[in-house]
């Protein structure tokens, strides 16, 4: 018999009990679906986290000043500024290194017409955008000269400038910063939230020697909030952190076993911890989907030993006009395989069905490859071999005479 | 024990030669019992003949026909079926002849539930290898031959008894078997239709030359068959010509 009148068969067999071969199939589709949308979820995730951390820009470290502590009661990182703008350049001088932001930050109140924002005010280096890995949506960066001078010149974060200027392009007009008047030079491209969920967009950036003397003020000339590092390659991560480190106690003149006044933070092996986070949360929810996939597997296994037992005669013919072994092994195996690839085809839609609604619904970003598809069917018709050989290998060693007699 | 009576109407076909069959059972304090069913069975059938095999129930006689059928495997002695020793075959050379050599026509017609008239006859001819198409093809017109024609569409539990009797001789034939076995083919069929069957067979029997062996326990149907073999309790004790063959074709 060849394999196409085999494939006729099966499928006269499973129309014949369209609602039990549809309940079966039932549970393919559910276990199909589910691996679908758990593994689209998982993946958009992972996804969403590349991103942000590729947007936070590459092989940064943030250098923060130490903590002090008076009288037993410590101020937490950052209360005491014992680093300075000129850390930050003796630092972007280390051969590992190719750039530094030195940050100083704080709120200030927005003027423009009759439209008033508060935001975050951010004073940096020219270097600050690519370091961060901005980009900038209409007009420029401010440059080493506007630093140099101390010119009033800001660049908008975008939700920023939407907030002020509406519709109305921003570059070349003046808002006043605390009273002062500045010049809009560009607006940055959204980069949206952070891994921590802050708006990464509603903020403003000026040069740092104009926040310093003119904005937000300094009750320590020359100190700084924090700075951004940029390593040249993810491969000298560790030894830039080394020399960064040594570089400092040197300046700041640390004895040995003093606590340090600087903390150095490695942001990429955050974010690295983050991807690991996700990873594992994805194979967490692939495993559990899988469970389902299993369960419908058996589900075809039963239904299957039961239909053997029930079409015993019907095998029993089937010998005794010329079927062999194979022919009835076939045909069963067959039957238990179109369940699941039916059911596997049906999951697979209902699964990217499902994700688009989780994306629309829960605003998460869903990612479905080819590789995820290729592997709920691969599984699937895994499921109907590994499932279903047991009863049609049972149907087949059926013999002819007893299988005949059976009532 | 009887001469084994020939009739030299072709070569023999079939030639049995002590053959014994005999099943283990599990008796109620659960030891194994041997059931033995046939004794040491000698029996040659020639190439178009028309033999009836009769007996009481327990009289062995389905047993035989199981294993004429190659249903069922003797337990020793020797079975030839058109020059290959039977005995000797694998399960999958036992499903070629079934396929091939074989017709089977049963009392309860046996025919696939659900299935029409037409790939029911057509089904032998799908596990000879033959394609769906073809084998359709075939099966119209051995159907058209018996007159069931205008029901090839139908499923079985839509014709009667006798329709249903001749879709299943219609597909015991299709792939032209030298050997048609009949195991109480009327037993579920009134007198009228089963004539007609009868007829039937003859007519295959004396104008295709096709050998029929039939299992029957009524009396009045084995009076079509040519030889005439009585079984009780696993032994032959009858084998003769049959003198006083219905004839029936004044019905057709």
């Amino acid at each position: 018999m060849n394999l196409s009148a085999i494939i006729g068969e099966a499928l006269r067999a499973l129309r014949q009990n369209r609602l039990r071969t549809g309940l079966t199939m039932l549970g393919m589709i559910i276990g199909v679906a589910a691996v679908i949308l758990m593994l689209s979820i998982g993946q958009g995730a992972q996804t969403k986290i590349n991103q942000t951390i590729a947007e936070m820009g590459s092989n940064l470290f943030i250098v923060v000043p130490g903590a002090t502590s008076s009288g037993g009661f410590s101020f937490g990182s950052g209360s005491i500024r014992t680093l300075t703008i000129h850390d930050a350049q003796a630092i972007a001088e280390l051969p590992t290194i190719s750039a530094t932001a030195p940050v100083i930050s704080g709120t200030a109140q927005l003027n423009y017409a009759a439209k008033n924002w508060s935001t975050l005010i951010t004073g940096t280096t020219p270097d600050y955008f690519s370091v961060g890995n901005w980009k900038i949506e209409s007009g420029t960066f401010f440059t080493e000269s506007d630093l140099r001078s101390a010119n009033r010149v800001v660049v908008l974060g975008s939700v920023t400038a939407q907030n002020l200027f509406s519709d109305e392009d921003p570059v070349g007009k003046t808002i006043r910063i605390t009273n002062r008047p500045f010049l809009v030079v560009g607006v940055l491209m959204a980069k949206g939230q952070s891994l921590t969920g802050r708006d990464q967009d509603d903020n403003i950036f000026i040069p740092i020697t104009t926040s310093e003397r003119q904005v937000t003020g300094n009750q320590f000339p020359g100190s700084i909030r924090l700075m951004l590092v940029q390593c040249k390659s993810a491969d000298e991560m560790d030894i830039a952190e080394m020399e960064i480190t040594q570089l400092l106690l040197q300046r700041h003149r640390i004895a040995k076993g003093k606590e340090n006044d600087f903390t150095v933070r490695n942001l990429t092996a955050l974010a690295d911890v983050a991807t690991g986070a996700a990873k594992v949360m994805s194979m967490v929810l692939g495993a559990i989907a899988s469970v389902s996939l299993l369960v419908g597997g058996i589900g075809i296994m039963n239904i299957m030993l039961v239909s053997v037992t029930e079409r015993t005669r019907e095998i029993g013919i089937r010998m005794a006009i010329g079927a062999n072994q194979r022919a009835i092994l076939t045909q069963f195996l067959l039957e238990a395989m179109m369940i699941c690839i039916m059911g596997g085809l049906i999951g697979l839609l209902l699964g990217i069905g499902g994700a688009w609604v989780v994306s629309q619904v829960a605003d998460m970003l869903i990612v479905i490859t080819l590789g995820m598809i290729g592997l709920a069917f691969l599984f699937a018709s895994a499921v109907g071999i590994f499932f279903g050989f047991y009863p049609a290998k049972k149907a087949a060693s059926l013999k002819p005479v007893d299988a005949l007699r059976y009532e | 024990m009887l001469p084994i009576q020939t009739n030299h109407v072709g070569h023999s076909l079939i030639r049995i030669k002590s053959l014994c069959k005999s099943y283990n059972l599990q008796d109620a304090s659960g030891k194994t019992v041997t059931n033995q069913v046939l004794f040491n069975i000698d029996l040659i059938i020639n190439q178009g003949e028309f033999v009836a095999i009769m007996g009481h129930s327990g009289s062995g006689k389905s047993t035989l026909m199981n294993i004429l059928g190659c249903l069922d495997t003797p337990t020793s002695g020797s079975y030839w079926l058109s020059e290959e020793n039977v005995a000797t075959l694998t399960n999958d050379e036992l499903a070629r002849i079934r396929n091939q050599k074989i017709g089977f026509v049963f009392q309860g017609f046996n025919l696939l539930k659900r299935v029409t008239a037409l790939d029911n006859v057509a089904t032998p001819l799908l596990y000879a290898g033959v394609g769906r198409s073809q084998s359709r093809k075939q099966a119209l017109e051995l159907l058209r031959r018996t007159g069931l024609e205008n029901f090839a569409m139908h499923q079985p539990n839509q014709l009667s008894g006798g329709q249903q009797q001749r879709v299943a001789i219609s597909r015991a034939l299709i792939n032209q078997p030298p050997l048609i076995l009949a195991d109480e083919p009327t037993g579920n069929l009134d007198t009228q239709t089963s004539r007609e069957i009868m007829l039937l067979f003859q007519q295959l029997n004396r104008d295709q030359g096709i050998t029929i062996v039939l299992v029957t326990h009524e009396d009045d149907i084995a009076a079509y068959a040519k030889r005439l073999i009585r079984l009780k309790d696993g032994h032959i004790i009858y084998d003769k010509n049959n003198d006083n063959e219905a004839i029936l074709d004044k019905l057709s």
